[in-house]
């Protein structure tokens, strides 16, 4: 059994978001990258950006000020 | 072939066109279903293609920016979209069918509709505009240039209505995108729809609309958006609130492509050739007998079209004849737009439309005017 660790998930409200949002992340060198959301957020389909939970305030503070959009945010064990 | 059709689509491609289409063939998934690569390259393929046509029309953000399968389903979105039952709608004489169509369709599900006409070179009778707004009115739909006339709509005397009565502004960019300026908050703009495969010179089968943050439309269509599954309703934000179902990632790569030479070339440098080229044409022609040009007689208030008719020739017989004996494709008939053919008085005979590309060359035009010429020695 593998072995699951806190992990943190932000989630978007568009495919577009979520795009705007890595766009930048990488020109940034930012930590994470895009996963499918995870069932524990919803049970739907879609992007979220997943990180270490210390990158927090780094990658959210960096896409605020470019402008970017998100949804919501989660700590979860994965 | 001398072709000179491009108001139809533009044959030549720039050549950034062709590559970025085999590129997205051989690496692009489905964009927003899924997280591997192959639907990651897709999804930064078209969202970086949305950013360039948002900075092409000075749109807010890319995400104002939806794509369709071209300018007719961007305008069946907004047209069905916007006005319903008991609203009243303001259009023009100048339209192409894919804007006149919808509108006949909600005249009987009880949408009210008035046309602004033309004067006989086609030019918008500007003044009757404000007599025609009533209590119930809810937007202006205009092109923003006829695709039979080229005669270019003067927005800024649309927009002193629409601003000053409080009416959505919905501009059909068919024929101008790529070529004309395009600045949608400037211009008071809340819906701007375009074709890809025109003036852009990407590959048929894109489109899209802008839509201005605050302005609410009902999509047409609904279905697969590859979030929110579980949702009844189809996800309301934008762009993805009026894409449902796999978008044609192939062809929007390809704008892209497009979108790239048209930055390098400069569509002010591209307007002018055209403009030059028909210049040419035009003075070479005019003293043909029996020859009627349409449109405003100042070239610079149309975009690259000239259209016209010799004595009371059928125009399908002018096009057939150019092509057969000379290998020269235009387009004749009504264009798609009957009521722009009442106002010219052209409805029997349609007209003979020629629409230059900037990779067009001096000798193409010439020889164009010198079969002109024969054609009405015969």
């Amino acid at each position: 059994m593998r072995m699951k660790k806190k992990t943190w998930i932000l989630t978007f409200e568009s495919t577009t978001q979520a795009m705007a949002a890595e766009k930048y992340a990488m020109e940034q060198n930012l930590p994470g990258r895009l996963i499918p959301i995870p069932r524990e957020i919803t049970a739907g389909c879609g992007l979220s950006w997943k990180a270490v939970p210390e990158a927090r305030d780094e990658i959210l503070t960096a896409l605020e000020k470019a402008g970017c959009h998100w949804e919501g945010e989660y700590i979860l064990e994965l | 072939m001398i072709y000179l059709d491009n108001a139809a689509t533009s044959l030549q491609k720039p050549k950034e066109v062709e590559e970025a289409v085999i590129r997205a063939f051989h690496t692009m998934g489905n964009p927003g279903r899924g997280a591997h690569e192959a639907t990651l390259q897709a999804g930064r393929c078209v969202y970086q293609v949305r950013e360039q046509l948002a900075e092409l029309f000075h749109a807010e953000k890319g995400e104002r920016i939806a794509f369709t399968s071209n300018a007719t389903e961007a305008l069946n979105t907004a047209i069905f979209g916007l006005f319903h039952k008991g609203d009243h709608v303001i259009t023009t004489v100048c339209e192409h069918n894919s804007v006149l169509r919808p509108l006949y369709r909600l005249q009987e599900e009880g949408v009210e509709v008035s046309f602004l006409s033309a004067d006989e070179n086609g030019v918008l009778e500007y003044e009757k505009l404000p007599e025609l707004v009533r209590e119930n009115t809810k937007g202006i739909v205009i092109t923003h240039a006829s695709n039979l006339t080229g005669n270019i709509t003067d927005l800024e005397r649309i927009r002193e209505v629409t601003e000053s009565r409080d009416l959505l502004l919905v501009v059909d960019g068919s024929q101008t995108a790529g070529i004309l300026p395009v600045d949608v908050q400037k211009q008071g703009i809340d819906i701007f729809c375009f074709t890809g495969h025109k003036g852009l010179l990407g590959p048929q089968g894109t489109g899209g609309l802008y839509v201005r943050p605050g302005v609410e439309i009902c999509p047409l269509k609904v279905g697969g958006s590859g979030i929110h599954s579980f949702d009844r309703e189809h996800p309301k934000a934008m762009p993805e609130h009026l894409e449902a179902g796999t978008m044609n990632v192939h062809g929007i790569a390809g704008l892209g492509g497009a979108l790239d030479y048209l930055k390098k070339k400069g569509t002010k440098e591209i307007l002018q050739r055209e403009r030059q080229l028909l210049r040419r044409l035009e003075e070479q022609i005019r003293e043909i007998p029996g020859i009627r040009l349409y449109g405003d007689p100042d070239g610079n208030r149309r975009v690259g079209i000239l259209s016209f008719n010799i004595g009371e020739e059928d125009s399908a017989y002018v096009a057939d004849w150019l092509y057969e004996e000379h290998g020269i494709a235009v387009r004749a008939g009504a264009h798609c737009a009957p009521l722009m053919h009442q106002t010219l008085g052209t409805k029997e005979q349609g007209a003979v439309r020629i629409s230059v590309s900037h990779w067009n060359t001096e000798k193409e035009v010439d020889r164009t005017a010198e079969a002109l010429w024969e054609l009405s020695e015969i």
